[in-house]
């Protein structure tokens, strides 16, 4: 690929992501669709069965699914500068509405009638807390290990102050210690 | 230095969210509540405008949460910290992703990681229940009887009914949104 040829498909990439980031309610996983429709099925900047992958790495690496699969597009169609440019693009129009909402979201809150409503959408939009909670339930072990897991996390955030991110740490090497132990017994592949 | 504070508090919950989105709220709370730079409430409000508007949760919340600490400069920092570990991880596996994805470590790790998630989302799903319904923490039983408690409840038993049969979560916060409203006036609250 030459410079020019390059940098034509970082535009085309920023561009499709913009219009990505611009249109998706919800982010991470509604992104998905919208993805493999505008990069692999509209135009091939890659292929279809990496898009499935997207979601196996995403869910496998920390941070914002949106983000990763900017990122990992961006590299597949044209390396580390194509990975920049759709990632600004993802970001950009969350960044510019989020900044205009923070502007006047305090003049907003004196108004006893926006109270109210937020009175009422604060118990509402638990409810979308606790159907992310079920779908993650979902794809999580459900066997001892696994329940162990849950009600210990669990505990350990609700009645402790201690680090979150050491009871990741933790949790991850008993998942690794757990599965190397059940691979031994043959009872996982 | 509150910018460098800023990047570096959600380098730090980019680097540790799992499975994005609503993942992050663990660590939202006990960096960012617990920083005194969000309240509890002003958390759960938020979440309901990062549902109506388009783009990840994750740009959304950092976004906000800078642009009210300090200003668009804060905005940025507090993005560009979030973005920064996924996109060098993705960089970084998408070069050895065959590997990657066959890793036992990684497979086994995400086993207990997937797990965790699941308690650590809960907890701080209790930890804004708490607050939503009764305003304090730790819990007082004797506000049951209040009417802002009783139109919470209602309010949210509706919408957990309507968000397990997947209404579109805008639907829930409109409708939550008119039923504050409608209690608020009715009751004086």
């Amino acid at each position: 690929m030459t410079l020019r040829e390059r940098l034509r498909q970082c535009l085309r990439l920023f561009l499709i992501f913009l219009k990505i980031g611009a249109f998706t309610f919800g982010g991470g996983y509604a992104m998905i669709p919208l993805i493999e429709y505008e990069t692999a099925e509209k135009r091939d900047l890659v292929e279809k069965d990496e898009i499935s992958d997207i979601v196996a790495i995403a869910e496998s690496t920390p941070g914002p699914i949106a983000i990763n699969s900017a990122t990992f597009v961006g590299y597949r169609a044209a390396g580390v500068l194509g990975s920049a440019a759709a990632t600004v693009g993802v970001v950009l129009p969350s960044f510019a509405i989020i900044l205009v909402i923070a502007f006047f979201l305090r003049r907003l809150m004196e108004y006893k009638l926006v109270q109210y409503a937020f009175f009422g959408i604060r118990a509402g939009v638990l409810a979308l807390i606790v159907k992310a909670v079920v779908n993650f339930w979902k794809r999580a072990d459900h066997r001892v290990f696994g329940w162990c897991v849950m009600v210990g996390a669990f505990l350990w955030s609700a009645l402790t102050d201690w680090s979150v991110i050491g009871l990741l740490a933790l949790c991850g090497a008993a998942g690794f210690v757990y599965c190397a132990v059940q691979r031994k017994r043959g009872k996982l592949p | 230095m509150i910018l460098l504070e800023l990047f570096c508090t959600f380098f730090t919950i980019g680097l540790f969210t799992f499975g994005g989105g609503y993942a992050m709220l663990p660590l939202i709370q006990e960096k960012v509540v617990a920083n005194g730079w969000m309240g509890m409430e002003e958390l759960t409000n938020f979440v309901a405008i990062s549902e109506s508007t388009p783009g990840p949760f994750a740009i959304n919340i950092s976004t906000y949460v800078g642009a009210e600490t300090a200003g668009v400069l804060g905005a940025l920092c507090a993005t560009l910290g979030v973005v920064t570990p996924s996109f060098i991880i993705i960089l970084i596996v998408a070069k050895i992703y065959v590997r990657f994805k066959s890793s036992k470590a990684v497979n086994g790790a995400m086993f207990g990681l997937r797990a965790a998630v699941v308690g650590l989302m809960a907890a701080a799903l209790w930890g804004m229940l708490q607050t939503v319904f009764f305003h304090s923490v730790p819990v007082a039983w004797e506000s049951v009887l209040r009417p802002e408690f009783l139109c919470s409840a209602v309010i949210f038993a509706a919408a957990v009914t309507a968000a397990l049969k997947k209404v579109s979560p805008i639907i829930i916060i409109v409708c939550s949104a008119a039923a504050g409203v409608a209690c608020g006036y009715l009751f004086g609250l």
